[in-house]
């Protein structure tokens, strides 16, 4: 792709500019990672299976890319990143500063500013809500996302006019201290490393939480773990509040643990954009932030979605105030008990008598 | 000085006092079930979970047979490799039990080739022998129906002169009480023959569950392997059908609530045709059905239905209500049977690995062949068996009351078998020679001390276990028969210091979350305290008590498992059920609003 291109001309009044740097959740999927990352094309994914999540579009690796073109063009930014020794934090803490300012300096290219516009004024319209989350998608071809794609910042209750700021913030986060210190532990190459960024509706959260369709303690497949709190799920994924816990049965939806805890304080959207930690209200605080109701739906999409990817996930979800809708923010495989080499608990035996002897036959 | 540094232990069986003032009543239990010196070198625990209640000299028949029959067919008969028989003592009318593991890998080894000859044999042909088992039981019954009425004419019938027996009446007294001993203790060789092996098939699938599943309910796995068309549902689906009938016939009117089972057959007497017809229903279904306890069987005051119709009636009326409600009694098994079938196909899709798969298949299989036999054997052993058992020492007790031993016929339970053969025998030679017995003299005093010690004994709580704690418990009986495990007897030394006094734990029985008042109930009759909205607080639930599972919130028992029958029960009518917490009925007061969480196990006092 050539700089000159890049830099000029208006773009997205072409449709099929637009397509190339945006997404909308309904026609992008997992398959489309390299392009969307994986956050934005398992929100596509989910949307595909039926399941609901707050409307949005990915804007693609390929905006990332056109901005990155006017940076390199200025002066080197993967080949600095790729020269650094993973154990040089002090290197890698002096470059994640340029470049982070760099990213803030810059202003986006033309094209790229007009298509966010544009698909940020057609997702207000008719949204319940104005604000935005905007949420780094980060991708690479060197391993599963999972594990790196929590390294990059998410942005919650944007304003419309402040998504263009954001977005790059995000991109900027690619080029955190954490995130580079660990694509150069692992040795990836910096090219095949990008940023989409998700845009969608923020949901007003009632409750909000996680949802493993495995137990995270045991890696037990046949149960479900549920952690949730009053407001946005940030407190929860952040450890700020000790959240209620449920371990529900993934077929039977038998709840055999339900931990309601003291939840003190939770995460809302201030004033002026962005998200403030603000008090329970003390005839709240040890109340059960969901009902056995909610809990049971919750396990029916968690079990949707896991047949869906035919694996076990590690789900964000939130209850939407108002309209007590259930809604999906994100879902990705879970990692910890997967990678896990599971040995048979037993075998078939030549008599199926026999193993009574696990029984009887003593246990020393 | 650290107290978490002492080795925890339970008190010794020597420094337990017999209540003062009934050391004769404790005295007249065997000496050898009395607690020696060596016996402090053993662990003992309590049996609350058959004998929640001190137990009268007669009574304790039924753990001397027990153990008896289970000890033999452990050690000797199938050859069980880690475990022999299990001991029992009894001090203040309680049953303490200690198994006696096998230890040395020798002698482990040995048994268990024996224990593959012969278990595994009867796994192989558990079908054929499990018939087999259910003919000999049902003539066993039946030589128990034809033992004849113990009686003592004024002169021996002149047919009996004629024929030239030989035998006199009072010799037949000693023969009918042998006999009836005999067939209690043969009786419990029956009941155990299956038993352990059984349960062991169940645990097999239980512990592989465990393993695949760490997070699995007890209750999941239960409900994967029992049926649904045991014997001992027979009992409450004859009352559902007496119900129907009673509908059909239109004679429901005759089923009011609170009328007395005298009223309600006076009114279906009037009611010609249709009244009598149901009564024929009723005779067919009395026999054998309504030989179900009101309890598990292990107490001579457990009545069955046949002998206080008040229970079956009361459910009866429930029943009628309920249909005319529009409610269809029908037990949907075919629906259920299905239902077992998708939570097992659901359970096998989850599993990691084909290996598991087909291990989980090979071991459900076969717990699916055996479980019937765990589930079935109840009806015929506990109920049917002990109920004409007891009855039969009743009608002693009648005898000898009616010739002076006893105020009452119930006095008979008070006595120890071998003391009541004694009392017959003297009876026998009082009617040979023409002299007065010596009984009537002999027995009132000690029958009135023996009662007075069971009530003091009542009042007394016992220590849970006796002894030091086993490092580890290899015993599969003593594991799955109670429960017991390293875990469970750290948690009952540490019950008193615990952090939340109101807090009782039991097994998880039934999921759910119930709040409401606390009704104590310990006999069939006080049922009707029972409103709608209560929290059933009992020593142990069973099956004929189902018809009240839809009136009340909640259940909570002294004793039972999660497949114990209030378990089951409490599965099938959704209700919140912790059981075996064994002392709820101790600690929870009558009248005290309690929360019960049947998917955790804990009853909490909110006062």
């Amino acid at each position: 792709m050539s700089t000159a291109a890049a830099a000029s001309s208006p773009f997205c009044t072409s449709p099929a500019v637009c397509s190339a740097l945006v997404g909308w959740f309904g026609d992008i999927r997992l398959a489309d990672r390299l392009e969307v990352g994986g956050k934005g094309g398992s929100l596509g994914e989910l949307k595909r299976a039926g399941i609901d999540v707050p409307p949005g579009f990915v804007l693609k690796t390929a905006a990332f890319e056109r901005f990155m073109e006017a940076l390199e063009s200025e002066s080197p930014v993967r080949q600095r990143v790729e020269s650094l020794q993973a154990d040089d934090l002090e290197g890698i803490t002096a470059l994640s500063a340029q470049l982070r300012a760099r990213f803030v300096a810059t202003p986006l290219p033309a094209d790229v500013a007009d298509v966010i516009a544009v698909a940020v004024a057609e997702l207000g319209k008719g949204a319940a809500q104005s604000s935005v989350a905007v949420r780094s998608s980060a991708t690479t071809e060197d391993a599963a996302d999972a594990s790196f794609a929590g390294l990059q910042d998410t942005y919650l209750w944007v304003k419309s006019q402040q998504v263009q700021e954001r977005v790059r913030s995000c991109w900027g986060s690619l080029y955190s201290v954490e995130s580079m210190s660990y694509r150069r532990k692992r040795d990836f190459e910096e090219k095949n490393v990008a940023m989409a960024v998700v845009v969608q509706t923020m949901v007003d959260a009632r409750t909000a939480g996680v949802m493993f369709t495995r137990s995270p303690l045991t890696g037990d497949r046949s149960v479900m773990t549920i952690e949730g709190s009053w407001g946005l799920g940030s407190a929860v994924v952040g450890g700020e509040v000790t959240p209620d816990r449920w371990v529900v049965g993934k077929i039977t939806g038998e709840i055999s643990v339900r931990e309601i805890s003291a939840k003190l304080i939770r995460h809302a959207a201030a004033a002026g954009g962005g998200i403030e930690t603000v008090p329970v209200p003390e005839d709240l605080q040890r109340v059960a932030c969901m009902s056995d109701d909610e809990i049971q739906h919750l396990r029916a999409l968690g079990r949707q979605v896991e047949r869906h990817y035919g694996r076990s996930q590690d789900i964000e979800w939130a209850v939407e105030r108002g309209s007590e809708k259930i809604l999906l923010l994100q879902s990705r495989p879970e990692t910890v008990w997967s990678a896990k080499e599971s040995a048979p608990v037993g075998r078939a035996v030549p008599d199926p008598v026999s193993h009574v002897l696990s029984i009887f036959g003593g246990r020393r | 000085m650290n107290a978490l540094m002492k080795p925890k232990q339970f008190p010794l069986p020597s420094s337990l006092q017999v209540v003062p003032g009934t050391e004769r009543a404790q005295a007249a239990y065997p000496y050898y079930t009395q607690f020696s010196a060596a016996d402090d070198q053993r662990f003992w625990f309590y049996n609350s979970m058959h004998f929640p209640e001190p137990m009268s000299a007669f009574d304790m028949v039924t753990a001397e047979a027990a153990y008896c029959a289970l000890g033999a067919v452990n050690t000797r008969v199938h050859c069980l490799p880690t475990t022999l028989g299990i001991d029992h003592r009894i001090i203040n009318g309680r049953v303490y039990i200690g198994g006696n593991s096998v230890t040395d890998p020798g002698e482990i080894a040995a048994r268990l080739e024996e224990f593959k000859k012969r278990a595994f044999y009867y796994y192989e042909n558990w079908e054929r022998l499990y018939d087999q088992w259910r003919a000999k039981m049902l003539k066993l019954i039946e030589d128990a129906q034809s033992l004849p009425k113990p009686e003592l004419p004024e002169l021996e019938p002149l047919a009996n002169v004629h024929a030239g027996r030989g035998v006199a009446s009072n010799h037949i007294l000693l023969d009918t009480y042998q006999k009836t001993l005999e067939g209690y203790f043969r009786m419990w060789h029956h009941h155990f023959e299956f038993l352990l092996l059984g349960y062991g098939a169940y645990m097999t699938f239980f512990e592989f569950c465990k393993k695949a599943f760490p997070e699995i309910t007890d209750q999941t796995i239960a409900r994967m392997v029992a049926g649904f068309d045991a014997e001992i549902f027979r009992p409450d689906d004859e009352l559902r059908r007496l119900a129907r009938c009673a509908v059909q016939l239109g004679v429901d009117k005759s089923f009011q609530e609170h009328a007395t089972v005298a009223e309600i057959i006076a009114s279906l007497e009037q009611k010609g045709e249709a009244g009598r017809e149901w009564l024929e229903e009723l005779a067919t279904s009395r026999n054998p059905w309504f030989n179900i306890n009101v309890g598990d069987g292990f107490y001579h005051y457990h009545r069955a239905w046949n002998d206080d119709l008040s229970m079956p009636f009361a459910s009866l009326s429930a029943y009628v209500g309920r249909l005319k409600s529009g409610e269809s009694l029908h037990r949907p098994i075919e629906k259920l049977q299905a239902e077992r079938r998708q939570l097992i196909e659901d359970y096998r899709e989850l599993l990691a690995t084909d290996d598991d798969r087909a291990a989980y298949d090979q071991m459900i299989t076969l717990a699916h062949r055996v479980f019937p036999y765990v589930e079935g054997h109840k009806f015929y052993c506990e109920h049917w068996y002990t109920n004409l058992f007891f009855n039969k020492i009743r009608e002693f007790g009648g005898l000898l009351a009616a010739h002076g031993f006893f105020n009452d016929a119930e006095d008979v339970f008070q006595l120890t078998h071998y003391e009541l053969e004694s009392a017959i025998i003297d009876l026998m030679n009082a009617w040979s020679t023409g002299s007065k017995p010596r009984g009537p003299e002999h027995w009132p005093p000690l029958v009135a001390e023996r009662r007075a010690a069971l009530a003091v004994w009542t009042k007394h709580s016992t220590a849970p276990a006796l002894g030091a704690v086993p490092d580890v418990i290899d015993d599969p009986a003593i594991v799955m028969l109670w429960g017991i495990t390293r875990e469970s007897l750290d948690r009952w030394l540490s019950a008193d210091s615990g952090p939340n006094k109101d807090e009782i734990r039991g097994v998880a029985a039934c999921r759910g979350v119930a709040e409401g008042t606390a009704r104590i109930i310990t006999t069939v009759d006080q049922m009707s305290r029972l409103k709608k909205g209560d929290i059933l607080v009992c020593q142990i639930t069973n099956p004929t008590w189902a018809p009240i599972f839809d009136k009340i919130a909640g259940a909570v028992s002294d004793i039972g498992g999660s497949m114990s029958h209030a378990a089951i029960v409490a599965r099938e009518y959704g209700l919140p059920a912790v059981v075996g917490t064994g002392n709820g009925t101790t600690r929870i007061k009558d009248g005290q609003r309690i929360r019960v969480d049947g998917g955790r196990g804990v009853v909490t006092i909110l006062h």
